[in-house]
């Protein structure tokens, strides 16, 4: 089935694995990701005023494309597919607004002029949202080698999930990264603050206050015995993994917790071995996939 | 003076002021036919050297449109300013030491991380390019498609002086082309047999002739440059 894509920047920089990833262990599964062949920033974090139009522009346009791709053939589904947890976020939201307030989606029309239009008829995904529906059996049936032994700990952050009524799962006790890690073959580490925030921007301008947070969360998965966090937003990434140098210096019986998109998990549970890209993450998690036997001596 | 029949008159305003022109001439000739005289804001008059940036209304819109006043044909009711000159940071870099990247383009000109994708940047350019598009390539660090999607820009600025996040496309666009040739074309077997040839004084004899001709025999060998070739 060819799906529309909708990559987002990060795919495109510094998550270059969560997309070589993602499209080889999808296609794997006979799901197509077709990339827009015009696309634009998601918007970067949904707007909240209400007035606020002109950040409306930019998600809508790709959902522009998005219908365009249909009419052209180009694909055979309207849902398109995202992959950062922010672009998934930011489009679906924009996607309800004009959808919903027919005047905000004239004023919209209306400032993009000669512009074709958008005819509301996109629909927004995740790809975990594609694979639940594929089903987790099928998933299973794909898996050459089994992540047997690896204990992994699903984290979502807040975009995945929030606001209620946009979430990929359950707001309070999301399941979707879970079943695909058990059919997978890997063994899930619960932590409880899976759905707590990761410090998100204050990177930016005070990373003490990303690290404090994504500390937490690291902290619980390493009392649980987990081997790895897996996740699918480049921004938590970021804080998660990136951020373990200032978390070593405030934690000092911190030590480190390699961090993976869960479809590096999924190449290579189907060995796609090249496609999985462990070689971008910081920390390294080859050396306990070595250990577990699930990684050959020279990948 | 030419012989203008009225019915062929329009009426233009030029920076507000009004005058009756004829109504086949381009904005730069009709404003010289109205008797100003270009000192800047005037360059090739063949639509190629970006100097003319114009921005226009036309009678009963609420539009405001830009043209390069050597192209752009005037109209019945025309309002006209000139823009030669969009102030714009230049800044300065070494190509040698950066890295073909979307953090290159964010590092000269992090005004760049503003763009609202709101497109009045395409709308605006007179050479049909989707700057916009190309802005936001570069964001990504696809620099391949932002110098393809930018190659036709001439540096009017008319997108500058548009943008209402105050980035300047040309300047990235440029940005994008000098990353692109430097580091993901690489010098081309041509270029780089044309340098040698150059250094190697093969040109020498010919440029050496054409330094010592007069005016007379220098214009009549650019008149006829293309029938010689």
């Amino acid at each position: 089935m060819k799906f529309p894509y909708y990559p987002g920047c990060t795919l495109k920089t510094t998550a270059k694995n969560f997309e070589a990833s993602a499209l080889a262990s999808a296609g794997a599964l006979g799901i197509e990701l077709v990339e827009l062949p015009r696309w634009n920033c998601c918007g970067t974090v949904h707007s909240l005023a209400k007035d606020d139009l002109m950040h409306y522009l930019a998600p809508i346009r790709n959902l522009i494309r998005v219908e365009e791709m249909k009419e052209e053939r180009l694909v055979e589904e309207k849902r398109v597919v995202t992959l950062c947890a922010m672009c998934y976020n930011t489009l679906k939201r924009a996607n309800a607004v004009v959808r919903e307030d027919a005047e905000k989606m004239e004023k919209v029309r209306e400032i993009m002029e000669k512009e074709t239009p958008y005819g509301g008829k996109a629909e927004v995904v995740h790809l975990l949202e594609v694979l639940r529906d594929l089903g987790w059996s099928k998933v299973a049936d794909r898996v050459e080698r089994p992540l047997e032994g690896l204990r992994v700990a699903p984290y979502y952050g807040c975009l995945l999930l929030r606001p209620r009524g946009f979430g990929i799962d359950d707001v309070d006790n999301p399941q979707v990264m879970e079943q695909l890690m058990k059919a997978l073959g890997a063994e899930v580490i619960d932590i409880p603050f899976k759905t707590r925030c990761c410090g998100t921007y204050h990177t930016v301008h005070m990373k003490e206050v990303a690290a404090e947070l994504a500390h937490r969360i690291l902290d619980q998965a390493v009392e649980a015995g987990a081997d790895m966090v897996v996740l699918s937003c480049p921004l938590c990434e970021y804080n998660l993994a990136g951020r373990q140098d200032v978390i070593r210096r405030l934690f000092r019986d911190f030590d480190s917790m390699p961090v993976v998109y869960f479809t590096q998990l999924m190449a290579l549970a189907f060995g796609l071995d090249k496609a999985t890209g462990f070689e971008q993450n910081d920390p390294d998690p080859r050396p306990v996939l070595r250990e577990r036997g699930l990684l050959r001596e020279e990948l | 003076m030419m012989d203008e029949k009225e019915s062929d008159m329009v009426t233009i305003y030029v920076m507000g002021k009004r005058y009756r022109v004829p109504g086949s001439l381009t904005i730069m000739k009709a404003m010289e036919y109205a008797g100003h005289q270009f000192r800047r804001g005037c360059g090739c008059r063949g639509g190629f050297c970006g100097s003319c940036a114009t921005i226009y209304r036309t009678k009963g819109s609420y539009k405001l449109q830009g043209a390069l006043a050597c192209q752009k044909i005037v109209e019945d009711g025309m309002y006209i300013a000139q823009i030669p000159f969009s102030p714009a940071e230049k800044r300065i870099y070494d190509l040698d030491e950066l890295r073909p990247e979307a953090g290159t383009f964010l590092e000269y000109y992090p005004e760049i991380a503003r763009c609202l994708s709101c497109n009045t940047c395409t709308k605006a350019c007179p050479q049909d390019i989707m700057v916009m598009d190309y802005v936001q390539a570069a964001l990504r660090g696809d620099i391949e498609e932002a110098a393809k999607l930018s190659f036709d820009c001439i540096g009017c600025g008319l997108c500058a002086v548009r943008c209402p996040a105050e980035i300047v496309p040309y300047n990235i666009a440029q940005l994008a082309r000098r990353l692109y040739a430097r580091y993901v074309v690489g010098p081309t077997e041509q270029v780089l047999k044309r340098v040698e040839e150059v250094e190697e004084g093969k040109f020498d004899e010919e440029i050496d002739e054409l330094k010592g001709l007069d005016r007379e025999t220098l214009q009549e060998r650019y008149e006829t440059r293309e029938k010689r070739l």
